[in-house]
């Protein structure tokens, strides 16, 4: 076990330092001069010189590396050029938004996912599993964007039960949740139609194995079964592909924050394009990433209490 | 070999793969026709139209600017095949490149292959989106990069599972045997025998590539004004939607039918190609 920690461990670090290479590279080699490109084609010749000093551009890539990622592992996420305070207050204020409504579509998923998987699952090919199967198709091809539309469409416009958009905040809890639903349930329909043909099909998989025969043959009832031994087994595809959908819930939260106008991370990323403010951008990206490849690490580890064979086996 | 009436015997009679074509077939129709004809000329502006509902005239109705919204539907189709093919084919060419490198040389060659493409799934398509829109502004070329990097180790993975699985065939030894390289075997026997998986794939990525697209163009990151786009059209009427709802309705009712079409006719293809997964189900 320890040695399978590890090796998690180190390929986490490998990860974590890849993926700001990458921003790095991307973000701030690949657009040639910042500067120029902050002032454009217009801009003097002492204009751009007082620019890259202000923005310590004229230091070698090597060193504004190593300077910014020293930064990120002290919670230091560079000064905004647009709003002319530090990053990392900026984006604190927003994570309090961002990061609930991802939790929470990721648990609405879950709660959807499972539940219908397994009714599907126990009603194979019957009209239960069936009609499970065809909506979960048509929630497939729904772009969660839409379907969040189409809520405000029946809640707001047509019921009057929610406000069209907005975030009353968490000094009222409650508000601030409600402020939150109708959000999480566009991301998180959308992605139950994913993980519930997985979650059927890694339990009838399970169905066919022979400790459930033999199960059966104990006399044990079919509930008994499933939840004794069926689940177990067949959580461990579904929470792999939980971990892997989490990415596109959390880039999709980002996406559905402008549908209902909230004042998450997605808005302050994109008022950063427009505002040509790179140092929002980057840190905001590397945020979201490394938030990312934080869940599939600890989704790892996850699997591996729910399936012990896989601590011993070289995965 | 390859029975074509054999196989369309069997493709007809299942259902996802002919409502899957159908609806495909719908959308591709839609696109092809734009490009010679629509009703209206999908940038035209008619005040006094404006966010006119459904009539003879203009079926769908009008936008904000009175553009007819039918017209502009059909257009979007095309925008929409064009980002999605572009992004898919750059993806694939690319990712199978990569993933027949590293069947055929395998050791370290196929674990550096093999990791980077674990490493993507750090960045969705909508983080590289956002990185590409912050350096090179917003635009359909940003999109089209997004979408087809987030392909690259998809088809990388996919083919070189496949091609893992048929160089290990007999064939495969018997043409070694007779000489030939490793470069002649991948193109003679490794790459026709995972055409099949290749082509269920492509088509599954394509509606992913539109669902990214409408999401980038609905954020204003990908197509810019003013080429008619599906998520375009769906920013610009929620803004209306106290005003005119049912603008709201028909250009995600296009998405939904092209991203179904392609799901349904990717699933029918992988039954139908592959008859041990069909028999399983």
């Amino acid at each position: 076990m320890p040695q399978f920690l590890l090796k998690r461990f180190l390929t986490l670090l490998a990860t974590l330092f890849a993926t700001s290479v990458i921003v790095f590279l991307v973000l701030e080699i690949l657009p040639g001069d910042p500067a120029l490109m902050l002032l454009g084609v217009d801009a003097t010749d002492e204009q751009l010189a007082s620019l890259r000093e202000e923005l310590g551009l004229n230091r070698p890539a090597f060193t504004r590396y190593v300077a910014w990622t020293l930064g990120l592992l002290q919670g230091d996420f560079g000064m905004s050029y647009s709003y002319k305070v530090p990053v990392a207050g900026l984006i604190v204020e927003r994570l309090y938004l961002t990061y609930p409504l991802a939790i929470n579509a990721m648990a609405i998923t879950m709660l959807l996912a499972l539940s219908l998987g397994i009714f599907a699952a126990s009603r194979h090919n019957k009209l239960g599993d069936v009609l499970v199967m065809t909506l979960s198709q048509i929630g497939i091809s729904i772009p969660s964007f839409w379907f969040g539309i189409l809520l405000v469409l029946l809640f707001a416009v047509h019921l009057g039960w929610f406000a069209a958009g907005g975030f009353a905040g968490w000094s009222n809890p409650a508000a601030g949740y409600k402020s939150l639903l109708l959000p999480s349930l566009s991301l998180a329909v959308v992605q139950a139609a994913i993980l519930t043909r997985i979650t059927r099909s890694a339990v009838l998989e399970v169905l066919r194995e022979d400790f459930v025969r033999t199960a059966r043959a104990k006399g044990l009832t079919g509930g008994a079964i499933l939840w004794g031994h069926v689940l177990r087994n067949a959580l461990i595809p579904v929470i792999t592909v939980a971990g892997l959908l989490f990415g596109a819930l959390l880039t999709g939260a980002i996406v559905v924050e402008q549908v209902f106008s909230l004042p998450g991370l997605g808005r302050l990323v994109f008022q950063a394009i427009s505002n040509r403010d790179i140092e929002v951008v980057k840190a905001v990206v590397i945020l979201l990433a490394f938030t990312v490849v934080l869940v599939n690490f600890i989704v790892d580890l996850l699997y591996a209490a729910i399936d012990p064979r896989l601590k011993a086996a070289d995965v | 070999m390859f029975n074509v009436l054999e196989f369309m015997r069997r493709a007809l009679r299942h259902r996802s793969f002919v409502v899957g074509g159908l609806l495909t077939t719908i959308m591709l129709g839609m696109a092809a026709l734009s490009v010679f004809w629509t009703p209206y000329s999908p940038t035209a502006i008619n005040v006094r139209k404006r966010l006119a509902g459904p009539s003879w005239d203009h079926w769908l109705g009008n936008d904000p600017f009175g553009r007819d919204v039918f017209s502009m539907i059909l257009v979007g189709a095309q925008n929409s095949i064009v980002v999605g093919m572009i992004a898919v084919g750059i993806g694939m060419s690319i990712g199978t490149l990569l993933g027949l490198l590293a069947a055929a040389k395998r050791g370290w060659v196929e674990e550096i292959i093999m990791r980077l493409s674990d490493f993507t799934y750090a960045f969705p398509v909508i983080l590289a989106a956002i990185m590409f829109a912050a350096i090179l502004g917003p635009n359909s070329i940003n999109s089209i990069i997004a979408i087809a990097i987030f392909n690259i180790p998809i088809f990388a993975r996919v083919s070189r599972a496949s091609a893992n699985v048929i160089w290990a065939r007999d064939f495969i030894l018997a043409a070694r045997a007779a000489g030939k390289g490793a470069v002649r075997i991948t193109i003679e026997h490794v790459l026709p025998n995972i055409l099949a998986v290749l082509v269920v794939q492509v088509t599954i990525q394509f509606a992913l590539a539109i669902l990214a697209e409408a999401a980038l163009s609905y954020l204003g990151l990908g197509t810019q004004p003013p080429t008619p786009s599906w998520g375009r059209m769906l920013n610009e009427a929620q803004a209306m939607i106290f005003r005119a709802p049912s603008l709201v309705i028909f250009p995600g009712l296009a998405i939904v039918i092209s991203v179904l079409g392609l799901n349904l006719l990717g699933d029918g293809l992988r039954d139908l190609t592959d008859p041990r997964l069909s028999r399983q189900r």
